[in-house]
C-alpha cells in the first residue's frame, strides 16, 4: 500500500528552485534513500515531506493514516545541543510529545515508550547520562529512540551517519535495517551512495540526474553508474 | 550588624522589596534556563534597553504607573525579535544591536529634552543601575508583580515539555505537530514581563545578568534539564535574597550587588563543576 505519493514536487525558498517535477511514492515497509549533489535539494525535500516548509508547486498526498505528528524525524544535530544539559531519558520522551495533545504533562503510557524504544536500541544504561556527554553513535541512537517515540509507522532520516566512525556507521546501518524489517518505512537522505544502495529497496536521485525506481534498476542507470562505479562499491568523493 | 537588618525589617517597604526581588529573581531564572540554551541570551539584554526607551517615554508623557506602556512595548519588541531571529535572511544580531542602541540613545534623548525632576542624571543613574538604595515600590507596584510572577511561574509549569522539546530540537517538535510559533510567541512575552519586572529592581543594564547567571551556574554543575532548571530557581533566589540584605547592611546599591551576588556563585559553581569533572 502506498503511504506517500509526491506528483511534480517543486521545491525551494521564494525565488529560489532547487529541484525540480519530483514524483515519487513510497509504500508501506519501504527502504527509500535519497541522494544527489550538495545543493540540489535533498534536506529540502525531506522538511517538505515533514510539512516543515510548503512546495513550491505539485502535491504530497499521505495516506495510511500518515498525520504530520505521526512521522518520526532525525534531523541533523544542530549546534544547540552540543552543550544542552539533558538526560537521555527527557531526550527520548520528548519524542512522545505529539501523544501530548491538550494534555500537560507526559501519561503513563508515554513514558512506558519511552522506556521501551529506550531498550529497543539499547540505551536503557545510558538513561541518567547527560546527552552532551555522549559519543556521537550514542547521540544518533537517543535521537532514533526519540523519532521512534513519535511514529510505528515511518521514519526520516537526514543523514544519521554523519560524522560517525566506519564501525559505528556499520552498527547504526544495521539497527536502521533492523527497524525496517519490523515494518516502519524508512526515508533516509545520505551521502554515501554505496553504502545506502546496499540496504535500501529503492533509490530516490536528485540534482543534475533525476532517478526514481529500485536499487537494482539505480544500478544499472545512467545517474546509478556513474556515481557508483563497478560493481558498487567505489566510494564517490563529493 | 543584625540591628540593622531587624530594625531595617520592620520598615514594609523593605519586605516589599525582599518579596518583590526574590519572585523576580525566581521568574528570570527559569526562563533563563530556555534563553540561553536557544541562544538567546541577547536578546534579554537587547530588551531591557527597550524598556529602558519605554519607560522614557512614560516618564514624559507622564503616566503615574509607568508599566502600563512599557510592558506592552517590550512585549512587541520581544515578538518582533523572535520573529526576526528565526528567520536567517535578516540577521537577528545586527537588528537586536540595533534596537537596543537605539533605544538607549532615544530615552536618553526623551529624559533630557523633558526633565521631569531636577536630577536627570540620578534619574538615568537608577534606571541604567537600579535604585541607589533599597527600592522603593508602591503597594500597588508590589501586587502588580506578585500577581504577575504567579502568572509566568505556573505558565513555566505547565509548558514546562513543550519548552524543553522546543528548546532542544524546533525542528523535530514542528515536525511532530508541536506548536512552536505558539510556544515561541509565549517566551517571547514571558520574558518582555520579566524584564520589566525586573527592571524596577536591577535596572535595565543589569537586568540581564539576572536572567543568564543562574542558568550558566547551574549548567556548570548539573546535567539534565530538569535538575538545571530547579538548581537554578533555587540559586537565584537564594543570590537575589542574599543581595538585598547584604546591600542594607553596607549600604550599596541593591542592583549591582544581587548581580556581584550572582558571579560570585557563578565562580563558584564553575570550580564545582570543574572539580566534578
Amino acid at each position: 500500500m502506498e503511504q506517500l505519493i509526491c506528483k511534480n514536487l517543486k521545491l525551494g525558498y521564494e525565488n529560489i528552485t532547487l529541484a525540480e517535477d519530483l514524483s515519487f511514492s513510497v509504500e508501506a515497509g519501504d527502504y527509500l534513500c535519497i541522494v544527489g549533489e550538495n545543493g540540489a535539494g535533498k534536506s529540502t525535500l525531506m522538511r517538505t515531506l515533514l510539512r516543515l516548509q510548503k512546495p513550491l508547486g505539485g502535491t504530497i498526498e499521505y495516506h495510511d493514516d500518515l498525520t504530520a505528528s505521526s512521522i518520526g524525524y532525525l534531523p541533523q544535530q544542530t549546534i544547540v545541543q552540543k552543550d544542552f544539559p539533558a538526560s537521555v531519558y527527557e531526550v527520548v520522551l520528548s519524542g512522545c510529545q505529539n501523544s501530548l495533545g491538550f494534555h500537560l504533562f507526559y501519561s503513563k503510557a508515554a513514558k512506558e515508550r519511552a522506556r521501551k524504544n529506550m531498550e529497543r536500541l539499547g540505551i536503557t544504561d545510558l538513561a541518567k547520562r547527560c546527552y552532551r556527554e555522549l559519543s556521537g553513535g550514542q547521540q544518533q541512537r537517543v535521537l532514533l529512540a526519540r523519532a521512534l517515540c513519535a511514529t510505528e509507522k515511518m521514519l526520516l532520516l537526514d543523514e544519521p551517519v554523519a560524522g560517525l566512525d566506519p564501525l559505528v556507521t556499520s552498527e547504526m546501518y544495521s539497527l536502521i535495517e533492523k527497524l525496517n524489517d519490523e515494518g516502519i518505512t524508512v526515508i533516509m537522505i545520505s551521502h554515501d551512495i554505496a553504502c545506502s544502495v546496499k540496504y535500501a529497496k529503492h533509490v530516490l536521485h536528485i540534482g543534475n540526474e533525476f532517478f526514481f525506481g529500485t536499487v537494482e534498476d539505480y544500478k544499472k542507470s545512467p545517474a546509478g553508474s556513474k556515481y557508483l562505479g563497478e560493481g558498487g562499491h567505489h566510494h564517490h568523493h563529493v | 550588624m543584625f540591628d540593622i537588618l531587624i530594625e531595617s525589617l520592620a520598615y514594609p517597604f523593605v519586605r516589599y522589596a525582599l518579596i518583590v526581588g526574590v519572585l523576580i529573581a525566581l521568574c528570570s531564572s527559569l526562563l533563563g534556563v530556555i534563553l540561553v540554551l536557544k541562544r538567546f541570551s541577547y536578546i534579554g539584554d537587547g530588551l531591557s534597553h527597550v524598556a529602558f526607551g519605554a519607560m522614557a517615554i512614560a516618564a514624559v508623557v507622564g503616566l503615574a504607573d509607568q508599566m502600563v506602556l512599557t510592558l506592552p512595548i517590550t512585549i512587541l519588541c520581544a515578538i518582533l525579535l523572535l520573529w526576526s531571529g528565526q528567520n536567517a535572511k535578516i540577521k537577528g544580531d545586527a537588528a537586536i544591536a540595533m534596537i537596543s542602541v537605539g533605544a538607549l540613545a532615544f530615552g536618553y534623548l526623551l529624559m533630557n529634552i523633558f526633565p521631569t525632576s531636577s536630577n536627570v542624571a540620578g534619574d538615568v543613574c537608577s534606571s541604567l543601575f537600579g535604585s541607589m538604595k533599597i527600592l522603593t515600590l508602591t503597594k500597588t507596584e508590589v501586587v502588580l508583580c506578585i500577581v504577575l510572577s504567579i502568572v509566568v511561574v505556573i505558565a513555566f509549569v505547565l509548558l514546562y515539555n513543550r519548552f524543553f522539546a522546543v528548546t532542544f530540537d524546533e525542528s523535530f517538535a514542528k515536525a511532530v505537530g508541536t506548536k512552536t510559533r505558539l510556544l515561541n510567541f509565549v517566551i517571547a512575552t514571558v520574558i518582555a514581563v520579566i524584564i520589566v519586572l525586573a527592571m524596577n529592581l536591577v535596572g535595565s543594564l543589569l537586568v540581564s545578568a539576572l536572567v543568564i547567571f543562574p542558568a550558566l551556574s547551574a549548567m556548570r554543575i548539573f546535567k539534565s534539564f530538569k535538575s538545571v532548571t530547579v538548581f537554578s530557581a533555587i540559586l537565584s533566589v537564594f543570590c537575589a535574597f542574599t543581595g538585598i540584605i547584604l546591600s542594607i547592611l553596607f549600604n550599596t546599591p541593591v542592583g549591582s550587588t544581587i548581580v556581584i551576588t550572582d558571579i560570585a556563585a557563578f565562580v563558584i559553581c564553575s570550580v564545582i563543576g570543574k572539580i566534578r569533572g
